[in-house]
């Protein structure tokens, strides 16, 4: 055995195992500075009046509720419009068109969409609805969500439907099972935790997006919850009232912050818990 | 292995009397293509009701492939297909109009894999039968039990058929799908390399599953293992390189193969 050849090994080993640490620790450093920072600025304001109170003029007092039941309002129906299309789409994908040149060319376009700036989501349902129906709404706001979880969905559902290994679909064909049957009654069933930890992240990736609901829901300072007329919600409260010179103002800001990145801590935990239970089942 | 440790793994069988063969599969000039590689070049032969036939030959001969024409299993896939002759009592099993769900569900299949549907036991078996049946309740759980018993795993699970499936062992679950195939009352059961995941113990219990079996369906199966094949089947077929070289009595060509490259496989001189 050459031992100075163990020994250079040996040494370049501990310099990677440094390097990779240290890389490690000013990724989490930064996120535990923007973590900190928005727990010592935020936690300060919150307060049962969040909750209870609407977004208030400068220099009185108020909550955030109009916001965070905008926000959610938002989130329900962006999930509820993409999610069945993205799955229809994904099925189609992962299943009877596996083979197909549309499959291709589906999923160059999903890519493409799923890494497409948010802003420019705004500005095409901008043009599509809102200019065409004269005023901001709350609904083309939900559009322009549904057009971002789309393409999250269609990616994790194809992949957790090419996750199910083909014998499981052979099998199910050699007992005279139906395609659409098997999808349904055996693929589904063991791509579900998969399919919904990806509606999950969908989820927490539109409930911070900003841009494109300032193109088409704007926001209101009142409370609503008419789909026909603009709507606040939190990404764009905080966006307001963070660039605001009124202190109060800033304060609800980092309090807005602070909710959405708890409700999406929340999320990814639950989508995590998730897929850990996929995989010891 | 020798041609006399292959053949003293098993009772020495008497010939089968041609008088009692009745041929329920009957492949004429089969010839089935993956893209333009020719898999399987014009086979003839029969698979004969309430008998046993065991495909054997090195890998990559065609056997598997010839058992998924059978149920035509290799319609999932594009770009392969297969010409020629296959009937089934009287059914052209090639032609494009067959409704291939009533077709499999004629023809069952087990897998090298077990594949147990992510579902509890009981309902990896009643899936199957809801399928083509309406029963009660009572008459699917007798069913069910029935199947399970056939399969020789009842005994087993009869407390936790709420269980989820996948939570058996290997073996178990390689019962459980044969239980799945009963369930549904196929005519034929294609076993393709059922036992090949399994452990000795399991093996014995499969193998003597398919012998009992073969007194109400057609069996063919498809091994790797020569003993395996003299054990559990009454005809056997050789197949190398896409073709059919040998189809005679399990016996036969076990002790007297006339084909030389019969007698070169099965006593280990290549394969």
């Amino acid at each position: 055995m050459d031992t100075a050849i163990y020994a250079s090994r040996r040494r370049r080993n501990h310099i990677s195992v440094a390097a990779s640490i240290a890389a490690t620790v000013i990724g989490l450093g930064w996120l535990a500075l923007i973590l900190g920072s928005l727990f010592w600025q935020g936690f300060s304001g919150l307060s049962l009046r969040v909750f209870l109170e609407n977004t208030p003029p400068p220099g009185s007092d108020g909550g955030l509720l109009n916001a965070i039941v905008g926000s959610l309002i938002f989130t329900v129906l962006a999930v509820a419009f993409g999610t069945p299309i993205g799955i229809l789409a994904g099925t189609y994908m992962a299943e009877y068109g596996r083979h197909a040149r549309l499959t291709h060319v589906v999923r160059f376009i999903n890519d493409i969409l799923l890494s497409a700036p948010s802003i420019v989501v705004g500005l095409f349902i901008y043009e599509v609805m809102v200019r065409p129906m004269g005023h901001f709404s709350g609904i083309s706001g939900a559009v322009a969500l549904a057009v971002i979880v789309i393409p999250v969905v269609v990616r994790t559902t194809e992949d957790m439907l090419l996750l199910v290994p083909d014998t499981m679909r052979e099998a199910a064909a050699s007992i005279g099972l139906p395609r659409s049957l098997m999808i349904q009654k055996v693929a589904y069933r063991a791509a579900r935790s998969g399919i919904v930890t990806g509606i999950l992240l969908a989820v927490a990736r539109v409930s911070g997006e900003t841009a494109p609901l300032l193109f088409t829901a704007l926001n209101n300072q009142f409370y609503s919850t008419n789909l026909n007329a603009p709507m606040s919600s939190l990404p764009v409260v905080i966006f307001q009232f963070a660039l605001s010179p009124y202190k109060d103002w800033q304060k609800l800001a980092w309090t807005g912050a602070l909710i959405i990145t708890l409700a999406v801590l929340a999320l990814s935990i639950t989508a995590r818990a998730l897929s850990a239970a996929r995989k010891t089942s | 292995m020798n041609l006399a440790t292959a053949a003293s793994s098993t009772e020495p069988r008497a010939p089968i009397d041609p008088a009692n063969l009745k041929p329920k599969i009957t492949l004429r000039d089969l010839d089935f293509y993956y893209g333009d590689a020719k898999a399987l070049k014009s086979i003839t032969m029969s698979l004969y009701e309430n008998k046993v036939t065991a495909f054997i030959g090195p890998s990559g001969c065609g056997k598997s492939t010839l058992l998924r024409v059978l149920n035509r299993m290799y319609d999932l896939y594009p770009n392969q297909r297969a010409s020629g002759q296959v009937s089934f009592d009287g059914t052209n099993v090639l032609d494009p109009g067959l409704d291939l769900n009533l077709l499999r569900a004629r023809i069952g299949m087990v897998f090298q894999k077990p594949t147990p549907f992510p579902m509890s036991i009981y309902e990896n078996i009643a899936f199957g039968i809801r399928l083509y049946e309406k029963l009660t309740k009572s008459e699917l759980d007798q069913r069910v039990e029935q199947s399970l018993r056939r399969a020789a795993l009842w005994e087993e699970v009869k407390d936790k058929l709420g269980a989820n499936g996948l939570s058996l062992s290997g073996g178990q679950q390689q019962r459980l799908c044969i239980a799945r195939t009963v369930a549904v009352r196929p005519e034929v059961i294609l076993f393709d390399e059922p036992c090949s995941a399994l452990d000795p113990i399991s093996t014995a219990k499969v193998e003597e599953l398919i012998q009992e079996l073969a007194e109400d369906y057609t069996i063919a199966i498809v091994t790797h293992n020569m003993q395996q094949a003299a054990r559990v089947s009454d005809k056997t077929a050789f197949m190398y390189l896409g073709e059919l070289v040998e189809f005679d009595d399990t016996n036969k060509i076990f002790t007297s193969p006339s084909d030389r490259r019969t007698q070169d496989y099965i006593t280990g001189r290549f394969g």
